[in-house]
């Protein structure tokens, strides 16, 4: 029997062997083990929660990358890249290498040089309490609410997958997160994404490789999707396999968005506010042990991040040009995953577009090697968890009840709040993830969380550390304008659907393009309203801005590093690299 | 890196690297002397053999390499 007919003829995409169990369970010893070993190295409140700023710049630069790197994400994309091809590259490379070098070589001085222990906690120095306290419960609620979807998602994807059930897989990652964050604090959870990053890369990297091998190569891949093109696509065969040259117009591309989308939208505004103000990854960096090191570590996750497009969007174009119904032996067409995981969908055995990762690694991994990619699948997700737990649990105890609730809390004090925190965080995700139980769909949501908070938090962060006339009234209402006018657009979006060719300038606009003009737009309206109140407003003087605005903060001499050692040389090649990249794939 | 302890992450990742490749490789080497009956896509280029191999050489690599003798050894030369 053709062993694919195997794996479509039950409910479940793949079975596991005891060789496969045994890789799963040493998984969850190992992150356990971890954490009790570093319990005692969580003692103080700088170790607990920035990991004693001790971290090499290898460390917080994988642990920087790899708390994106998620399981959502990676399933995602894959996902994304099957249904757009590969202009979902453009998420890895312009919406994620500009900002990260970007916040190496001129953020990273002003949170570095103030010794903040959070982005929220900038904007208190630079704006006063009232942005702070904004911008520290919006990110609070956001962080709870990715935690809850993170869970949520790896449950249902074990149910799809391995036919586990959604409550078992829940509570059982949900307690191993909250004990090995709560043991070992920010150390415990960089030391796991560290580990999460190479089993990824472990269990990934052979489905490109024999991908490509049974594709025949590059060229064999894209003339295989080229036969597989459907109708609406055919009359521009290059659109699945070209990241620029199909941009400009909105029509002429799957995702419906033109180069202003990507260039604006995604690099100048959703990329620059994720990678620099989401304090989640931020709060990696600050973990550096100096400033070359926090300068070096996001330009190092850079050059990974260059490269993740080999085991994610790849592996959704091979899905594109490979797989097949076994029974019929004709294109298996994947379908958006509310449709797939209907009762309906259930029933005629179909597929979600973020099951690409999934069967690509049932048709090719073997006994030991399955067991590898879910838990590097399980690893992600529970990195994911843990990396919003952690960074919720600090804002939480710095940023809410070491500014609104209890100012005179010892250090002691923190350290156990944060690990009471950390519990309790892990609790509210669990009810967020049976709230999302009953959402049409989850990534709707997260992107929709990223519009709202992210965006205009970088508008308001970007002035603050640019612009010494910003003032403390600016940045609140520029924050506050912003997030509400997010809001706004997107619930003007759902109430009234044709509002799409107004939001986002096009009535072909897919789902991500929306976002990314929800994005810019809510962008602009923040800087806007931050500029006018701020010039009807009295500044602060400059030695009240000292150490935080740009032209105000002396940055520390380093020791005398060789050029090689430089992070500007680093940062320089891993830009030509990816301009390189553009050109390749044009 | 400096995790406090004689303890490096590296050295947790030789851990899980040389653990997951010696039970790769070693299922690998069972499919080959008993070739199932349900045979994965190109199953013929016995990935978990290789694959496996390339994962426990690494893992054995970064094991000892940041040993917690090695370590120790290290931070003592430091101090």
């Amino acid at each position: 029997m053709n062993p694919a007919l195997l794996l479509f003829s039950s409910s479940t995409l793949v079975h596991l062997s005891p060789v496969d169990l045994v890789i799963i369970i040493f998984y969850f010893a190992l992150v356990l083990a971890i954490g009790l070993y570093l319990k005692e190295q969580a003692n103080t409140g700088e170790d607990f929660f920035m990991a004693g700023r001790e971290m090499t710049a290898w460390v917080a630069g994988l642990a920087f990358l790899s708390a994106n790197l998620g399981s959502l994400e990676l399933m995602g994309w894959a996902g994304n890249s099957y249904k757009y091809g590969i202009l979902a590259a453009h998420w890895y490379w312009i919406g994620a290498i500009p900002s990260m070098l970007f916040l190496a070589l001129i953020m990273m001085p002003f949170y570095y040089v103030c010794k903040t222990h959070s982005v929220p906690g900038y904007l208190k120095l630079r704006f006063g309490q009232d942005s702070q306290a904004l911008s520290s419960i919006s990110f609070a609620l956001m962080t709870v609410l990715m935690s809850g979807i993170n869970m949520y998602a790896m449950a249902v994807v074990m149910k799809v997958v391995l036919g586990w059930d959604i409550n078992f897989s829940i509570l059982v990652s949900s307690v191993t997160v909250a004990i090995y964050v709560a043991l070992g604090g920010l150390r415990s959870a960089i030391f796991n994404e560290v580990l999460q990053f190479f089993l990824i890369w472990a269990g990934a990297l052979l489905i490109p490789i024999l991908g490509l091998i049974e594709a025949g190569g590059w060229d064999g891949m894209k003339a295989k999707i080229l036969q597989n093109l459907t109708e609406q696509h055919a009359a521009n065969p290059g659109a699945y396999t070209h990241l620029w040259s199909t941009l400009g117009n909105f029509g002429d591309n799957p995702m419906g968005i033109n180069w202003a989308g990507i260039v604006f939208g995604l690099g100048a505004v959703i990329a620059m506010g994720y990678w620099t103000t989401d304090f989640l990854v931020v709060q990696r960096v600050l973990s550096a042990k100096d400033l070359r090191s926090a300068e070096l570590a996001p330009i190092i996750g850079a050059a990974f991040k260059m490269l993740v497009p080999f085991i994610v969007i790849l592996p959704g174009l091979l899905g594109l040009a490979l797989l097949r119904d076994p029974h019929t032996g004709s294109l298996l067409h994947l379908v958006p995953a509310d449709l797939a995981w209907s009762k309906e969908g259930q029933a005629q055995g179909l597929h979600g577009y973020d099951e690409v990762l999934p069967l690509m690694l049932a048709r090719y991994c073997g006994p030991g090697l399955l067991g590898l990619g879910i838990t590097a699948l399980i690893a992600g997700f529970m990195s994911g968890m843990a990396g919003n737990v952690s960074a919720f649990t600090t804002v939480w105890t710095y940023d809410i009840y070491g500014a609104l609730i209890n100012k005179n809390a010892t250090d002691e004090g923190k350290v156990r709040m944060g690990r009471w925190v950390t519990v309790i965080g892990v609790g509210i995700s669990i009810g967020t993830a049976y709230l999302v139980m009953h959402a049409q769909s989850i990534m709707d949501y997260v992107q929709a969380l990223f519009s709202f908070f992210i965006a205009p938090l970088f508008g308001t962060v970007i002035l603050g550390m640019l612009w010494k006339r910003a003032t403390k009234a600016g940045g609140f209402w520029g924050l506050l304008a912003g997030t509400l006018s997010s809001v706004g657009m997107y619930a003007w979006g759902k109430l009234d659907p044709s509002s799409v060719r107004y939001l986002a300038l096009s009535d072909k606009a897919q789902d991500q393009a929306q976002n990314m003009f929800r994005a810019l737009w809510c962008w602009l309206i923040c800087v806007i309203v931050t500029v006018v109140v701020s010039l009807m407003t009295k500044p602060k003087s400059d030695e009240e801005l000292k150490d935080l605005v740009y032209g105000l903060t002396p940055i520390p001499k380093q020791a005398h590093v060789s050029w090689i050692q430089s992070p500007i040389f680093w940062g320089i090649v891993v830009a030509i690299v990816f301009l390189i990249l553009q050109v390749i794939f044009w | 890196m400096k995790s406090g302890g004689s303890l490096s992450i590296w050295f947790f990742i030789g851990i899980s690297l040389a653990f997951n490749g010696a039970v790769i490789c070693a299922a690998g080497i069972y499919e080959l002397m008993y070739p199932p009956v349900n045979q994965v896509v190109l199953y013929n280029l016995h990935a978990n053999v290789w694959w496996g191999a390339v994962l426990l050489v690494l893992g054995l690599f970064f094991s000892l390499r940041f040993s917690p003798a090695r370590e120790r050894a290290r931070m003592a030369g430091n101090s």
